[in-house]
């Protein structure tokens, strides 16, 4: 076997990855109107969440401006809570917590899904054996339960630890997906040539690997992210979720305490229904379109 | 062995080494808790102040022993195996000397009676829109995807819980809460069967709405998938019926969605806890709701248990029916291996 020199494999893969990018940019700007506008509706929320507190100054969830259930008003846009606070503040407050908590679960899940994916599909064997045996067994017990003991065992629940639990527990379908993927990228050529240039294990998964599936890492991410998001409310509304602030789903679990929909105090529950429904459509949608995008045999219809 | 005994032999030691594993974490993790449960739920009654000193100490030694934890931690886990073998959840720690197992038991039956026919409606329903979506394509496919996106992508409880606003106390058509009308007692006699039909409709609404949409997706996106096959061209080039075509596309873009019907009616019981939360449906999520307000662990450890169980066996059974069903699969998975 002749030992293809470093340069020409560098050359190679700066070609084959600079034409991946510049074929995904064009994708991405010829994208279709469903990614336009779940990527708008997205940003909206999420300027709503960071920078709304700052515009409207209303930094604390917490103070009570009125009764208890108190309909919209000029002091209260969006009408008080169950101990009379003001629904709009804490509308802003609880979606960035609930965005933070499912952006570290996402973030968790990814990273550990995409490191035991690529590394089993990749290094094969007896390593991939032990990695898929983990990844099955977490995958076949339903993370609720695991949520639901997790979060009696744990004393505090603040966001971090949420988002952390969150991702410790939904990673498995990132990983199955990334291995698959990474099992069928392993025998491309330009994974060859750099194998043998000799490029370490690390940075050949980093830069011939990762890359190629970049889209499929993003679409496991966007779900993942939604999951977390979803994850969160319902445990809330479990009576587990975080003990200090507010979130989506801690609003919605006040909401449901103190009986508002029975005693028709709609401006307690629709904002924060109506937000996780609209966080939860767009990152949908936008997961659906990036994989028309790239997926075109999807892109009939 | 044959291909398909081996297949058998993968899929059962998969099975029991989940369900060891489930049943370490169902075990453990409550034990985690700090100091211990048991002083928790003492602590909590003595703050009710209707229990004496003396009679605290009693029900304190009462539950260390009941729960053997004076013992070794996995001297623990065998009486606790033990138990499950036996059918015995323990003593509820909230509601004692009531056990597990009766509570449980009042509660399934109400969230089986909303979930069997929910999944199966919306999985029936939501296949045939989802092919039809598929097949027929143009206006159809364009207002039916959108709709099914926004009503599989919502959460299913925010679903619940608008509905019970709108249906129940806005225009209340329907009762506001609970399985059945608290006038009358539960038995097997037309004024309570009408009250609990009565009651049954929004939570049942709510949840086949949100199942129909995810079906429906899947099953569209199967077929489009499936349209697009050598076969279908093939088939089609040869004159085949149109009728007959439509019917190989069905057939093998059901595939999945059979594995998918397995799965949602092994997690039924976790599929509707917050719908029974917000319509006060006294089924198991009311049960765990209510156990995790009051810390009864033994209850929640419970009814995680029955999760787990009907999550595992599920996923087992639809793994051997897969094996019968396809045989591609089952040569596929045995040589992958």
């Amino acid at each position: 076997m002749t030992a293809i020199p470093k340069q020409q494999a560098e050359l190679h893969k700066e070609s084959s990855l600079t034409l991946l990018l510049r074929n995904s940019f064009r994708r991405v700007r010829h994208a279709n109107p469903r990614f336009l506008f779940a990527v708008t509706l997205l940003l909206l929320v999420v300027l709503f969440a960071v920078l709304g507190p700052v515009i409207f100054d209303r930094p604390n969830p917490m103070k009570i401006v009125g009764m208890l259930y108190d309909p919209p008003s000029e002091i209260a846009w969006f009408g008080t809570d169950n101990f009379g606070r003001d629904v709009f503040t804490q509308l802003m407050h609880g979606t960035r917590t609930s965005l933070s908590i499912g952006l570290v679960a996402g973030t968790i899940a990814t990273l550990i899904g995409v490191t035991v994916g690529t590394v089993a599909g990749y290094k094969g064997g007896l390593i991939e054996e032990i990695l898929m045996t983990i990844t099955n067994v977490v995958i076949t017990i339903p993370s609720i339960v695991i949520l639901i003991l997790l979060s009696i065992a744990l004393s505090s629940h603040e966001v971090f630890g949420m988002g952390i639990i969150i991702g410790a527990t939904t990673w498995p379908w990132t990983a199955r997906a990334v291995r698959a993927q990474t099992s069928s990228l392993r025998t491309r050529e330009h994974v060859d040539v750099a194998r043998l240039s000799g490029v370490g294990t690390l940075s050949l998964i980093m830069w011939e690997i990762i890359p190629y599936m970049l889209s499929y890492i993003v679409m496991a991410f966007v779900l993942q992210l939604n999951a977390g998001i979803l994850q969160e409310a319902a445990l809330s509304m479990l009576g587990l979720g975080i003990d200090r602030g507010v979130s989506l789903g801690i609003m919605l679990q006040w909401a449901l305490l103190w009986e508002s929909v029975r005693t028709g105090a709609w401006w307690a529950f629709v904002p924060p229904t109506l937000f996780l429904t609209l966080i939860a459509f767009s990152l949908l949608l936008l997961q659906s379109s990036i994989d028309e995008i790239f997926n075109p045999r999807l892109r009939k219809g | 062995m044959s291909q398909f005994q081996r297949y058998l032999v993968n899929k059962v030691f998969w099975f029991l080494l989940a369900f060891f594993i489930a049943l370490v974490l169902n075990f453990l993790l409550p034990r985690l808790i700090p100091g211990n449960p048991v002083d928790v739920i003492v602590g909590q009654m003595g703050m009710g102040g209707g229990v004496s000193g003396q009679a605290q100490e009693r029900i304190y030694t009462a539950y260390i022993a009941d729960f053997g934890l004076d013992k070794p931690i996995w001297e623990q886990f065998i009486i606790y195996v033990k138990r499950l073998a036996q059918g015995d959840l323990g003593v509820s720690f909230a509601r004692s000397p009531v056990r597990v197992q009766t509570l449980i038991g009042d509660a399934l039956p109400w969230t089986i009676a909303l979930q069997l026919p929910a999944v199966l409606v919306g999985w029936i329903l939501g296949n045939v829109l989802g092919a039809v979506a598929a097949y027929r394509q143009g206006w159809l496919d364009r207002s039916l995807f959108p709709a099914f996106l926004f009503t599989s992508s919502m959460p299913y409880y925010c679903l619940s819980i608008i509905l019970l606003y709108v249906f129940a106390v806005y225009w209340p058509l329907f009762p506001a809460g609970g399985g059945y009308s608290f006038a009358i007692s539960p038995g097997l006699n037309w004024t309570f069967i009408a009250s609990a039909v009565h009651h049954y409709w929004l939570p049942f609404l709510s949840l086949v709405i949100v199942f129909i949409g995810g079906q429906a997706i899947g099953m569209r996106a199967m077929s489009v998938y499936e349209l697009d096959a050598d076969y279908v061209r093939f088939s089609r080039s040869l004159g085949v019926d149109d009728s007959r075509v439509v019917r190989y596309i069905f057939r093998n873009a059901m595939l999945p969605q059979v594995t998918g019907l397995a799965l949602a009616i092994g997690s039924m019981v976790s599929g509707a806890l917050i719908t029974e939360i917000v319509f006060g449906y006294p089924g198991i999520g009311s049960l765990l709701y209510e156990s995790i307000r009051l810390n009864d662990y033994t209850v929640i450890q419970g009814v995680t248990l029955l999760i787990m169980v009907g999550v595992l066996v599920a996923n087992f059974l639809a793994d051997i029916a897969y094996g019968f069903i396809d045989p591609r699969i089952r040569a596929q998975r045995a040589g992958e291996r």
